[in-house]
């Protein structure tokens, strides 16, 4: 029973996993692809070490596993966090179908505050593309 | 009936790398198209996490607990490696 489990789990994160890869591949803007590779591949290692923990079914080994998806599950929000951080504080263009830019719009109403215009509509779908994705 | 078992778990092994391999080539042309170097850094942590994933599979197909080792630094290594990579795009920029 334990060998199915275990085979089972291997096919399953490594389905998530290559669901990150293609995420990384096909979307459209920085911060999206940063969110799949971040979600999709934490399952996915998480599940394959799970199912290295239920095949050797012993103490070390589960304790080993547990202590790498309990580091992934630390780490990967933190590491996706301060790229975009950085991304973003670099001018990295967002998508042209993005439909709300809260820092953004923080950061504009920050720089000049303006008390006159308050009227002013929100425009942060005109950055510019990335090259050569065209939205669905 | 325990052959058989064997037989299934040395097919999922293979399948598994071979789906984390392809996720690897699906990365890798990321790393190289760009288009900005924030792209390449995600890329490069992905494939970290991808490889750890390879090397889960590996230690089930070979019957090596030892070789969660060398997964285990290989994700301090990688988190490092974001965090430093990061902090450089926090002070250059997104050009190349």
């Amino acid at each position: 029973m334990s060998e199915q489990i275990s085979a089972a789990l291997l096919l399953i994160g490594a389905f998530f996993m290559l669901l990150a890869g293609l995420g990384v591949l096909r979307l459209p803007d920085l911060f999206m692809r940063l969110q799949a590779a971040t979600k999709a591949s934490t399952l996915g290692v998480g599940c394959m070490l799970l199912a290295v923990a239920v095949h050797f079914q012993d103490l070390a080994v589960t304790t080993r596993t547990t202590l790498v998806i309990a580091f992934f599950c630390v780490t990967a929000p933190v590491g996706a966090h301060m790229i975009a951080r950085a991304a973003y504080a670099a001018g990295v263009p967002l998508w042209e179908g993005t439909i709300a830019d809260e820092l953004g719009e923080r950061r504009r109403a920050a720089r000049d505050p303006a008390p006159g215009r308050t009227a002013e509509p929100p425009a942060p779908a005109s950055a510019p593309t990335v090259e050569g994705h065209q939205p669905p | 009936m325990s052959q058989s078992l064997v037989a299934m778990t040395e097919t999922a092994v293979r399948l598994a790398l071979g789906m984390v391999g392809l996720a690897l080539f699906l990365t890798f042309i990321r790393l190289v198209r760009g288009p900005t170097l924030p792209d390449r850094v995600v890329a490069l942590d992905l494939m970290g996490v991808l490889a750890v994933g390879m090397i889960a599979a590996y230690a089930v197909a070979t019957n090596q607990p030892v070789l969660l080792d060398p997964a285990t630094v290989l994700a301090l290594v990688g988190f490092l490696g974001t965090v430093a990579f990061a902090g450089f795009l926090e002070r250059r920029g997104r050009d190349e």
